[in-house]
């Protein structure tokens, strides 16, 4: 009898704490708040922030809030099988995460198990969408490393005709993927690497491989990995004055590359998709961001269209379900902050648009 | 030729580095038999002091190099010591006297609280600072390959050997050095003689956590990147170090330090980047196998 009654107070109780939120969706993001990415991770946090709110403001999705679960998976494979798992009990419809594809890729299993959609803003490694119809439920709103690897790997041949060329990575995941495709593009037109080497992420002392590339003459390296240890290789080069142009992806496309290699970033180019703070659509929410003092850059955008085609397909089909959604996404032109984005059976963007960019002076400009 | 003169620089340099942090390890576990697992975290923040000095006084307009560097290593040092003699006071001296593993699994608690303290408290992304010494002398000019020696190495290699002598001379020739010593061979005893015990092995901790604070500032200069968790790798390696020379043992621990850095660089030189790491401690298993107390280290007498 006690225990009828315990548990009739504890029901009532959390019926209670819940009511107000019961009727919330609650979806997810996810990536590396902490760790050597944490200002990717920002940029993935302030821009579902600003997607939620906003989506709030006109009422929410289906005439329910959302609600924004964060998860951090500081990079770190393992860590994000966890978090993937700990969003799950807590019943996320969606996740817009992860960014590192070596977390992304596991984590994937995990929704794809519970039923949850992903939306990945960053991940580019071509893995993640290429697994058949178990993962059904995985797409990405950027583009992928066999497409900037190649633009990449053309825009050195051009820039840096004739010029001696090293690859480097840094063994992820996303980073010897990404190396791969600019070799295999290369020495398909011929050009062959004098170098191909990995480092260790989280290494702060390339001194040994400054001075190898400077004894094998290199000019060029084309690094594939992201921007603490490209910013490095950039800033230590300058100091034992090998003079290199260093390309690399779009894991390098944030203030933060420019901070770490200081004066030396300025010979750094960058592949990414047309920068969509220079979208006309744009404008009114790249305002808002400025107003609270933020720039949002790299991914801040592509977080925030992720949620916008969440609520864009769930609207259009009256249903948070996953079939649903899978259906309404392979169907339907979404209108985001990137623009209009459609997705094809796989879960990749049909139309992605990759630029080169070049650092200069405090910023990145169009190079190509 | 040159290559290899300019591999050996690089690895001089970080060599410099590891035995400094080194001799931290070396000299606690010979004062009070443990491994002080939080000293890598000691480093970290005295290399996040200085991060932050340097930016403040770029804020104020200091701009003169020398004053500049000497005013961040000062306060690095001060804030580090007194972590050093905190960590001590709080982590370690309350089980002194306790079974032996009780220190180290305190010393790992204490690594993991100042690793996720400073995550905390300045944020978990990577702190830069501009460059502040730039530039090189040129030693060898052929036409295939200039060997080159940046300032700031100059900077690192000089003062890291003054710092060991300056601490060589402290520990052989000084009243501390002495009392240091003589707690080392026998704590009781020293006590008996009227030594403070605590005050010296409070002393030792905090010389360690000042020559950690020169190797973080050194190295915000060096590579001007810093994160919460830099502590851990290079306090990994310094450890190793410290093993390599034979714990215990001062002269053990930089010559440690020099060998380990050395090897990292001819090993990237000539070999795959991606294994030097592997390379590094398999040479530390080897030396193990063959000299169980490390390159200098005395063998423990067994007293019957």
């Amino acid at each position: 009898m006690r225990k009828t009654l315990f548990g009739l107070l504890a029901a009532t109780g959390l019926a209670f704490a819940t009511s107000a939120s019961a009727q919330d969706i609650v979806i997810a993001v996810a990536g590396p708040m902490t760790g050597s990415n944490a200002t990717v991770g920002e940029q993935f946090r302030r821009g579902a922030e600003m997607a939620v709110a906003d989506l709030n403001a006109q009422g929410g999705v289906l005439g329910r809030k959302l609600r924004l679960e964060i998860g951090d998976d500081a990079c770190d494979p393992k860590q994000a099988v966890a978090v993937a798992n700990q969003l799950a009990s807590k019943k996320v419809v969606f996740v817009a995460g992860h960014y590192c594809s070596g977390s992304s890729i596991p984590a994937s299993e995990v929704y794809a198990e519970e039923g949850i959609l992903q939306i990945s803003p960053g991940s580019t490694n071509p893995v993640l969408t290429e697994r058949g119809a178990k993962f059904k439920n995985v797409f990405r709103v950027c583009g992928r490393d066999d497409q900037q690897g190649v633009i990449g790997a053309d825009f050195v041949m051009e820039k840096f005709k004739g010029k001696v060329v090293a690859i480097v990575h840094d063994k992820s995941q996303y980073g010897k993927g990404l190396a791969d495709f600019a070799k295999a593009r290369l020495n398909d037109k011929g050009v062959k690497e004098v170098m191909y080497e990995g480092v260790n992420v989280g290494d702060k002392d390339f001194s040994a491989l400054i001075s190898r590339m400077k004894q094998a003459k290199v000019e060029a390296v084309y690094f594939g990995g992201y921007h603490t240890e490209a910013g490095l290789i950039a800033r230590q080069a300058k100091d034992q004055s090998l003079n290199i142009a260093l390309i690399g992806g779009d894991a390098l496309f944030n203030n933060e590359f420019g901070a770490i290699a200081g004066p030396a970033s300025d010979t750094g180019y960058v592949t990414f998709d047309a920068d969509p703070r220079q979208n006309p659509i744009a404008q009114q929410i790249v305002a808002k961001f400025k107003a609270q003092g933020h720039d949002p850059e790299g991914y801040t955008l592509y977080t925030y269209a992720a949620i916008q085609i969440f609520a864009q397909a769930a609207a259009q089909k009256k249903s948070i379900k996953l079939n649903d959604l899978i259906a309404a996404m392979q169907s339907t032109k979404f209108s985001t902050m990137l623009g209009e984005i459609s997705f094809d059976a796989k879960g990749d963007v049909t139309s992605p648009a990759y630029r080169v960019y070049n650092w200069k002076g405090g910023k990145f400009e169009y190079a190509m | 030729m040159e290559y290899f003169l300019q591999q050996t620089i690089n690895g001089i340099t970080l060599g410099a580095v590891y035995g400094l942090i080194a001799i931290g390890y070396t000299m606690v576990y010979g004062i009070v038999g443990m491994i002080n697992f939080a000293h890598g975290e000691i480093y970290m923040i005295g290399a996040f002091v200085a991060v932050i000095v340097f930016t403040l006084l770029g804020m104020m307009g200091v701009t003169w190099v020398p004053a500049a560097v000497l005013i961040v290593l000062v306060t690095s040092m001060l804030f580090t010591a007194a972590y050093g003699w905190a960590v001590e006071r709080i982590a370690y001296r309350p089980l002194r006297g306790s079974f032996r593993l009780a220190p180290l699994i305190s010393a790992i608690g204490m690594s993991i609280f100042l690793q996720n303290y400073v995550q905390l408290l300045q944020g978990a992304r990577v702190k830069s600072i501009q460059p502040v010494v730039t530039g090189a002398i040129p030693l060898i000019e052929t036409g295939h390959f200039q060997v080159a020696v940046t300032y700031i190495q100059i900077l690192i290699i000089v003062l890291t050997v003054l710092l060991m002598i300056g601490f060589s001379l402290l520990i052989t020739r000084t009243r501390f050095g002495r009392a240091q010593r003589a707690c080392e061979q026998d704590q009781t005893m020293a006590a008996l003689l009227g030594i403070d015990v605590d005050r010296t092995i409070s002393m030792t901790f905090m010389i360690g956590a000042i020559l950690a604070a020169v190797a973080g500032v050194m190295v915000t200069l060096y590579y001007g990147v810093v994160d919460f968790f830099i502590g851990f790798q290079a306090g990994l390696k310094a450890f190793a170090a410290a093993v390599l020379g034979g714990i215990g043992s001062l002269p053990g621990a930089m010559l440690g330090g020099f060998l380990i850095g050395l090897v990292e660089a001819y090993w990237s030189a000539y070999f795959s980047i991606e294994y030097k790491d592997i390379a590094t401690f398999s040479i530390l298993i080897l030396v193990l196998i063959f000299r169980p107390t490390g390159l200098l280290g005395r063998p423990d007498v067994e007293k019957v």
